[in-house]
């Protein structure tokens, strides 16, 4: 069974000429199958904590590890670590100028699964995900996050999570910015996708609203760049009543 | 345009739409149009023209002090049956028909060659396989003429190869009769070295059609001036052009379609990627619709990809326009940059970095590759591309 592990992970960011660490130790174990929502206030390091995870260079690891399946995450190259198994469904998709989707697709599927997938099932299995997904065929031979709305570009990379079949998704606020029904389409394609018990999901969240359509065994809050409580699906109803405010007062969130 | 809020550190994007009762594409050069290179000043790098060109790499073309040497270029002609090869002399009533030198290089050039060479396809006259024209350079100074003409309703494809090394300027003409066919495919992939400047004219005939793909890999410096007009009405002209401009090349191209007859068609797509430091692209797009062009239909591109820091481009578009009696008319520049949360995402996928890379500029190019319509070059093209991104990679 696939273990994500990180330990005492601390991150820092250079910004105005002055390094800052955002990470302070952050410690959480998610094994295949389980689904923990990381849910806390703006500017407590949950985007930092993916971005770190999947390996952009914008991010300094200054202490801590991160295995998977006892690998040492940390050595491995952005791309090394989604051969590895680490998906990453970003909140802010780039746009990829003259690379189509299809071409994206298929060159990243080629790569994950270490040889290019035969073409009559591939053009089948994208088909079949995109009608899951309410996206138009013609989705397909437009580039890459080019003139994508909001929505699109998260069904998007909700697709890329089906098809790439990972072992640990994280989803970095994946809800931001959708209507309910987007909201629900792009649910339930995470939810196919961990019904098949077979990925560890990392869902990264300000909000308590996905929840009702993704429902976590564990709920952790994030502030001032650690996790400060953990628990489980009821603490998240907690949150939805009482806000943050509890973990912040003391001013130490932005 | 997304990409057009990419754009890189010092490379600069404008264009104009100009609407006057006078052009003032012509009245930005510094001097009328003329055979002879004593109507020119020597340029000093702040004229219109110049101002993008380092001066001081074109060894001596644009100041007299270049002079020819014996055997700089070898020039080997290959033509189907049918098709007359000649080597004229200066007097030849054919020479300078399709247009006159606009700056002081090509008058220079028109001032200095010896001999011209003159292709000709007869009147319909339908070729199945290509000419192809092979000029290498064998180092030393060159100037050159070459005329290339199609009677009426000929078809044919011409294919123009520039390698090796020299420092050369020269004139092209196209010529084309009434209801014929040219594909004109002009690939500069000279040595390091090579200086090259060239004014390509074309004169499309009534109901012809005219296409050039300039594709430049190679050279210190090139310089080229593709330049369309018509001789008679529902002439079309599609040019396109690709470049991969290296670390510390300079390729220049400044297109000009004068529509001067009524009912006549353009497009202009140019697309170029850029890498390394100090590569420099420049892109001039002119399109002139004059007073009496009625019934004109325009449209002209640029993009350019810069893969890395260090490169620059200028991409002007400029479309003037003297009658509003036009079918359409538009144009559009963008420059963006292949940059590290774009590598940051493809690799996020598993790609790997040069492999991210090839996709991009891949990608770019097939679009304008496709437009070629010749199968063997748009499958050579694809290859040369991919050699420039294996050397980049390396």
């Amino acid at each position: 069974m696939a273990t994500l592990e990180i330990r005492d992970l601390h991150v820092t960011v250079e910004a105005d000429n002055a390094t800052k660490e955002i990470l302070k130790g952050v410690d959480l174990t998610v094994k295949q199958g389980e689904t923990h929502a990381i849910m806390g206030p703006n500017g407590s390091g949950k985007s930092t904590l993916a971005y770190s995870l999947a390996g952009h260079p914008k991010y300094t690891i200054t202490g801590g590890t991160v295995t998977l399946d006892g690998e040492d995450v940390l050595e491995m190259s952005v791309d090394e670590r989604a051969r590895a198994g680490l998906f990453l469904a970003m909140q802010y998709p780039v746009e990829v100028p003259g690379v189509s989707v299809s071409n994206f697709l298929r060159t990243s599927a080629t790569a994950i699964r270490g040889e290019a997938p035969k073409l009559r099932t591939w053009v089948k299995e994208v088909k079949e995900t995109m009608e899951r997904l309410s996206m138009d065929p013609s989705f397909a031979e437009r580039n890459v996050n080019e003139g994508f709305s909001g929505g699109e570009k998260k069904r998007h990379e909700i697709l890329q999570l089906e098809l790439l079949k990972p072992k640990i998704a994280i989803l970095d606020e994946t809800d931001s910015g959708l209507d309910v029904d987007a909201l629900r389409i792009v649910s339930e394609g995470v939810n196919r996708v961990r019904e098949t018990g077979e990925v560890g999901t990392l869902l990264i969240t300000h909000y308590t609203r996905i929840l009702r359509y993704i429902k976590p065994d564990f709920v952790h809050v994030f502030s001032a760049g650690r996790i400060v409580e953990s628990g489980g699906a009821e603490l998240a109803d907690k949150l939805e009543d009482e806000g943050y405010e509890a973990y912040t007062k003391g001013g130490v969130s932005a | 345009m997304a990409e057009a809020q990419n754009t890189p550190v010092g490379s600069t994007t404008a264009g104009a739409i100009a609407v006057a009762a006078e052009s003032t594409v012509a009245t930005r050069m510094s001097a009328p149009p003329s055979f002879d290179v004593a109507d020119f000043p020597v340029p000093h790098g702040r004229e219109e023209e110049w101002r993008f060109t380092p001066l001081e790499r074109l060894r001596g073309l644009h100041d007299g002090t270049a002079v020819a040497t014996g055997d700089s270029l070898k020039v080997a002609v290959e033509a189907p049956e049918g098709v007359t090869v000649e080597l004229v002399g200066r007097d030849d009533a054919r020479l300078g028909r399709a247009g006159t030198p606009v700056d002081r290089v090509a008058a220079q050039a028109y001032s200095a060659f010896e001999q011209a060479g003159v292709v000709t396809v007869p009147k319909e006259t339908v070729l199945t396989e290509p000419i192809r024209i092979s000029v290498h350079g064998q180092g030393g100074v060159a100037f050159g003429h070459q005329v290339i003409e199609l009677g009426a309703f000929a078809e044919a494809v011409v294919v123009i190869d520039h390698t090796g090394d020299v420092v050369t300027a020269a004139n092209v003409e196209y010529v084309l009769g009434d209801g014929a066919k040219l594909t004109v495919v002009s690939v500069q992939d000279w040595d390091d070295k090579a200086v090259h400047v060239a004014q390509h004219n074309a004169l499309v005939g009534r109901d012809a059609s005219f296409k050039s793909v300039v594709v430049t890999f190679g050279g210190d410096v090139v310089r080229l001036h593709p330049r369309v007009s018509y001789a008679g009405t529902g002439g079309e002209a599609e040019l396109y052009g690709l470049y991969f401009t290296d670390a510390g090349q300079h390729q220049e191209h400044r297109l000009l379609v004068d529509h001067n007859t009524p009912h006549c068609k353009s497009n202009v797509a140019y697309k170029g990627a850029l890498q390394g430091e100090d590569a420099h692209a420049v892109w001039i797009g002119d399109v002139l619709i004059e007073a009496k062009a009625e019934g004109t239909d325009t449209y002209e591109m640029n993009r350019n990809l810069v893969l890395t820091d260090g490169a620059r481009v200028d991409s002007v578009p400029n479309l003037e326009i003297e009658t509003g009696e036009i079918v359409g008319a538009g144009h559009a520049s963008a420059t963006g940059r292949f940059d590290d949360e774009q590598l940051f995402y493809l690799m996020a996928r598993g790609i790997p970095q040069h492999e991210a890379r090839r996709l991009v500029v891949r990608g770019f190019f097939a679009e304008l590759v496709q437009q070629i319509g010749v199968a063997d070059i748009e499958e050579r093209l694809l290859a040369k591309i991919e050699e420039e991104l294996e050397a980049s990679v390396a």
